[in-house]
């Protein structure tokens, strides 16, 4: 297994070189250095000297990505794209266009993120796990059809709904906790409810609808058959049996997720004032700060693919046949 | 049973956090304490003064930074007075030959003004470690090694803190730092036109930073950034001298009276160079974010005392500040809007200022209504809710918010929205009278009262020339009436019927709207930096205004980078700009149709390239002379050839109108100044009585709906039961025979 992993990681370096490629043609297109100077600068009595200089500063007076007037390996190495890429594969991430340090933002903003996304993710798996069990075990029943029902109409509706509703309903109608904003310690459980409890309620349609349909695949087949057989109750069979055999395509959606839980939500974040990652990202977006928009790619790229790496361990663990080699 | 140890653990961690208003964000500590809470949108890219130009910005450093001059508080028209000198300085004119001029000397004669600036004694900068003696009384934190900075993340990592006095050369220092190498000050360009040596002081202290950036790259490698310090005190600036350790004195190029507005930004505010070596320490810069741009030093009435830009700035009373006594006079009524009610007293008068982040428009919003913002603006989406406007167009709160007694509050901005007309554009942009018609008809035709009665809630009043009210020069009603697009009936201002568009339009060779020669459609071309959906209601509102006059409006849509790019090249025919003013001062806004300051030819702030040589010599008279009479008479001149060559659609200026609750005091807007938080006044006993009364909290519907789950959960558990029980029998029943045991 340990050859396995290492060659994985391997894999990860020329996925990784991949995406930085494609972030930095996709960013350049439709921003020259000279507008990420122009938005950083300001719009008033800016001088093409002032352009310049700060360009200078920041390293964007180079070529994009190859320099013919350099000689030998700096025709490669002296270029806006090197220069900005290859220390992220030491995680070293630089300064902000703004000439903010990035590793600051991200070792500071990603509990906040961390903090949403963690009980988001664990309350929801229960939820949408429990429901979607009640649903199966209550199959071609009227609970079922009504819950597919629910499910289905609670998975049509946006997500901003959840938000603007909850923070109506919640927090303005019933005054129950505050609409927005953050604090860490035993302060931050107010803050995080309203948005957690909205993100469980949002995920549950396509939640626990997707899982019921493993669970009831899994009640197709023999061995509940035989469990059934065997005069094993209900409970014994869903929860001991089907429960278990369905933690196999569970697992393919939802372990890839957890290392990537860090970079936090792009919604929830700005609506309800918390300070991670997600935000940070939209911000970078909206400020054209390539620096950032690149570290906040990179970060995901390499959490998702330590997420798929943890999905395939994950499965020898649930089941005992299959071996990674 | 995990659950029964859990759910209670979590209930008392919710309810610890709560209080007995469950949906404060505040902490219950901080109750009826002389707090302001207010609200920021975009994290500040720089507290720097020396980098910072935008207004959000200087909503923090206004408050931190001193520069030498402040505006009145109260009085309008805006009027300089002393921050930190002993007067507003003056200038003394001088000629080629260094012989001192009279104050009326012609601006052809001067060769330069100097500015004599003299700073009061006794100023104290804010606690800071830059300050910090150690027993021996050298400086503290100012040589650290880099493993003694290595510790520390935070600038209250330094337990030690000093302070001094500020001197004249803390002054000079910073206008230094306008030409610093290592960062860039958006007004360099400006001001090293105008400061004499500042432009030679840039280029002196690029070379001696590259010589020292190699000698580093050689000791440390190419990708260390822990740069040696730039003492820039080594350095002189010819023009800036220090006289005395409290006077100053900055020499300009020629006759440049608008410099004294320049004195009034941070800019110009004082950093002292302890401060500037601190930061540049090795190692403070590196994944810390220790530096000037993040923690501000100055001598305001408050300091920064938390920087999280992310979620909250927390600006605390400077306990070195001096006190500033609050303003004895202001303008007509302020007395009777109680606004002098603190005159003499010295301010600040709130402790603390908190600044939450707020980027999104209805929380901000509801937790205003809730009284978690002491003070709010009005969105287009909440603007129904919170303001009536009356027949007469006048705006009044709306029952709800009288309810509540917030206060509104209004103001016309120092600010011009207009349509432009690109001067190199061969169809609409020359003096030739075709031309000329053509924009004239054009202005006509778009309908700015419908504009603003559509699309900013009646916020603005139509723009009549280039100057908006409250800058020097503007003229009301029927002595400021641009006859060109309105005729005087019945005592007000009224857009000349479309007749008379079609009829200009006709004189230009376009009658209804075809090419007189061609008969081919006149087609005109907008430029705009498309952003989604929810512009098109507005863009077909442009189409219909060229409609009325039969012209076809073609519209470029493109992204903002593009749009600029486009402009800056003068390849576009008409395109939307604003303006928000720097300074009081007719210049400003001048400026923006002066020929030499074309954005196309020479990278200045007239987009539209107009250029009239008349309009170009009254505007080089008008910019150099105190206001008074001449001054106006240049000012109406100028208007009126504007007017008559119309390079924009005058377009509006917006009007402000912000919230503030019951227990707000001393408010008064000012769109020239951002350091007015000192004279803001809370009454913390009220606003704790509202939100009581406003934020009790409602459980019945919590209790309804887990009554309702459990309700609904009941059949579920009796169909499992019943299951249970019947399991044997069905599956019995449903066995095929033969397959069974």
């Amino acid at each position: 297994m340990l050859a396995y992993i290492i060659r994985r990681m391997l894999y990860a370096i020329p996925i990784l070189i991949g995406v930085n490629l494609i972030t930095f043609a996709l960013f350049f297109v439709v921003n020259t250095p000279e507008d990420i100077a122009r938005m950083q600068l300001g719009a008033k009595r800016v001088t093409p000297e002032a352009i310049e200089k700060w360009k200078g500063e920041h390293g964007y007076d180079k070529p994009l990505l190859y320099n013919a007037a350099a000689n030998g390996t700096d025709k490669i190495s002296d270029t806006i794209f090197f220069d900005k890429s290859v220390r992220l594969f030491v995680f070293d991430f630089g300064n902000a266009d703004d000439g903010r340090s990035i590793g600051h933002e991200i070792s500071t903003r990603m509990w906040p993120s961390l903090a949403l996304a963690l009980p988001t993710f664990l309350i929801g798996l229960l939820f949408n796990v429990t429901i979607a069990l009640l649903m199966a075990f209550f199959r071609a029943t009227y609970l079922d059809f009504w819950g597919v029902v629910l499910c289905v109409a609670m998975m049509s509706i946006s997500g901003l709904f959840y938000i603007i509703g909850g923070q109506y309903l919640i927090s303005k109608l019933w005054n129950l906790v505050p609409i927005s904003g953050f604090s860490g310690g035993f302060d931050a459980f107010k803050f995080l409810a309203l948005p957690v409890a909205v993100g469980v309620i949002g995920g549950v349609g396509s939640g626990a609808r997707w899982y019921r349909s493993f669970f009831l695949e899994e009640m197709g087949k023999d061995y509940v058959r035989t469990a059934r057989a065997k005069g094993l109750s209900e409970n014994v069979v869903m929860f001991r049996h089907v429960l278990q055999n369905a933690m196999i395509p569970i697992l393919t959606g939802v372990v890839v997720v957890i290392p990537t839980l860090f970079m936090g939500s792009l919604i929830s974040e700005s609506f309800f004032g918390i300070p991670g990652l997600g935000s940070y990202t939209i911000d970078a977006i909206q400020a054209q700060d390539f620096a950032i928009v690149r570290a906040m790619v990179f970060m995901g790229s390499v959490l998702y693919i330590a997420g798929l790496l943890l999905t395939d361990i994950s499965y020898t663990l649930v089941d005992p046949r299959i071996r990674l080699e | 049973m995990l659950a029964s140890r859990i759910l209670p653990v979590l209930l008392a961690l919710f309810l610890a956090g709560c209080g007995d208003i469950w949906n404060s964000p505040y902490s219950g500590a901080d109750r009826g304490k002389s707090i302001l809470y207010t609200s920021f949108a975009e994290r500040p890219k720089h507290l720097d003064p020396a980098q910072s130009y935008a207004s959000d910005e200087w909503e923090f450093t206004a408050q931190i930074y001193e520069p030498p001059l402040q505006y009145h508080y109260l009085k309008r028209p805006y009027e300089l007075i002393p921050a930190t000198t002993v007067e507003v300085p003056k200038a003394r004119q001088y000629d080629t030959k260094g012989r001192e001029l009279p104050a009326t000397a012609p601006a052809s004669a001067v060769a330069y003004s100097e500015y004599e600036i003299h700073i009061k004694p006794g100023i104290r900068y804010q606690p800071h470690p830059a300050f910090a003696k150690a027993p021996d009384g050298s400086p503290r934190y100012l040589s650290l090694s880099e493993t003694e900075v290595g510790g520390k993340y935070e600038i209250s990592d330094f337990p030690e803190t000093g302070s001094r006095e500020l001197l004249a050369e803390d002054y000079v220092f910073e206008i230094k730092r306008l030409a610093h190498p290592r960062f860039v000050s958006p007004i360099f360009g400006h001001m090293s036109e105008y400061i004499v040596g500042l432009k030679e002081l840039g280029e002196t202290l690029q070379k001696a930073n590259q010589a020292m950036l190699a000698a580093h790259e050689k000791k440390y490698g190419k990708t260390d950034k822990g740069y040696p310090w730039l003492d820039l005190r080594e350095y002189d600036l010819s023009g800036v001298t220090v006289v005395d350790s409290h006077t100053y004195r900055v020499r300009v190029k020629g006759k440049y009276p608008q410099f004294v507005y320049w004195l009034a930004m941070p800019f110009f505010a004082p950093i002292p160079w302890e401060a500037d070596k601190f930061y540049a320490q090795r190692g403070m810069n590196e994944g810390r974010n220790l530096t000037l741009d993040w923690y501000p030093v100055g001598t305001g009435p408050y300091m920064l005392s938390e920087n999280n830009p992310n979620a909250r700035m927390t600006l605390e009373r400077n306990p070195n500040f001096r006190g500033e006594p609050y303003p004895s006079e202001g303008e007509h009524g302020d007395e009777k809007a109680g606004l002098l009610a603190d005159a003499g007293k010295l301010a600040p008068f709130i402790d603390r200022i908190v600044f939450s982040r707020e980027k999104e428009g209805i929380p901000y919003w509801n937790k205003f209504l809730q009284g978690y913002y002491d003070n709010s603006g009005i969105s287009s989406d909440s603007f129904d809710q919170a303001v009536r406007i009356g027949l007469e167009g006048d705006a009044a709160l709306s029952p709800q918010m009288d309810e509540r007694g917030i206060q509104l509050k209004t103001s016309v901005g120092a600010s011009t929205f207009y349509l432009a007309f690109n001067f190199l554009d061969p169809v609409v942009g020359s003096l030739s009278e075709r031309s000329r018609k053509l924009r004239q008809a054009v202005s006509i035709a778009v309908d700015w009262e419908e504009f603003i009665s559509i699309f900013a809630n009646g916020r603005g009043i139509p723009g009549m020339g280039p100057l908006p009210p409250g800058i020097y020069g503007y003229r009301d009603w029927q002595d400021g009436f641009n006859p060109v697009v309105y005729d005087w009936v019945g005592g007000k201002p009224q857009r000349k019927p479309i007749d008379t568009a079609k009829r200009l339009l006709a004189e230009a060779g376009y009658p209804d709207g075809r090419d007189q020669k061609t008969g081919q459609p006149l087609v005109l071309y907008l430029d705009t930096a498309g952003r989604g959906p929810g512009d098109k209601s507005r863009l077909d509102w442009y189409r219909r205004q060229f409609a009325k006059l039969n012209i076809q409006l073609e519209i470029r849509s493109t992204d903002w980078n593009r749009f600029q790019e486009k402009i800056r090249a003068g390849n576009t025919q008409m395109f939307f700009l604003g303006w928000n003013a720097d300074y009081p001062d007719p210049e400003n806004f001048m400026f923006l149709l002066n020929g030499p300051q074309s954005r196309a030819k020479t990278q200045g702030e007239n987009a539209a390239n107009y250029a009239n040589p008349e309009f170009d010599r009254l505007f080089e008279q008008m910019k150099n002379i105190d206001n008074g009479p001449e001054r106006q008479a240049l000012i109406d001149q100028m208007v009126k050839i504007a007017r008559q060559d119309a390079p924009w659609v005058w377009g509006y200026h917006p009007k402000d109108y912000s919230l503030s609750h019951a227990w707000m005091r001393n408010g008064k807007p000012n769109n020239m100044a951002r350091n007015g938080l000192k004279f803001l006044r809370v009454d913390s006993a009220l606003r704790e009585r509202r939100r009581a009364e406003w934020n009790n909290p409602v459980f019945w519907p919590v209790i309804a709906l887990i009554a309702l789950l459990a309700v609904g959960t009941l059949p579920a558990w009796l169909s499992y039961r019943r299951r249970e029980r019947s399991a044997g029998r069905v599956v019995a029943h449903s066995v095929p025979p033969g397959r069974g045991g």
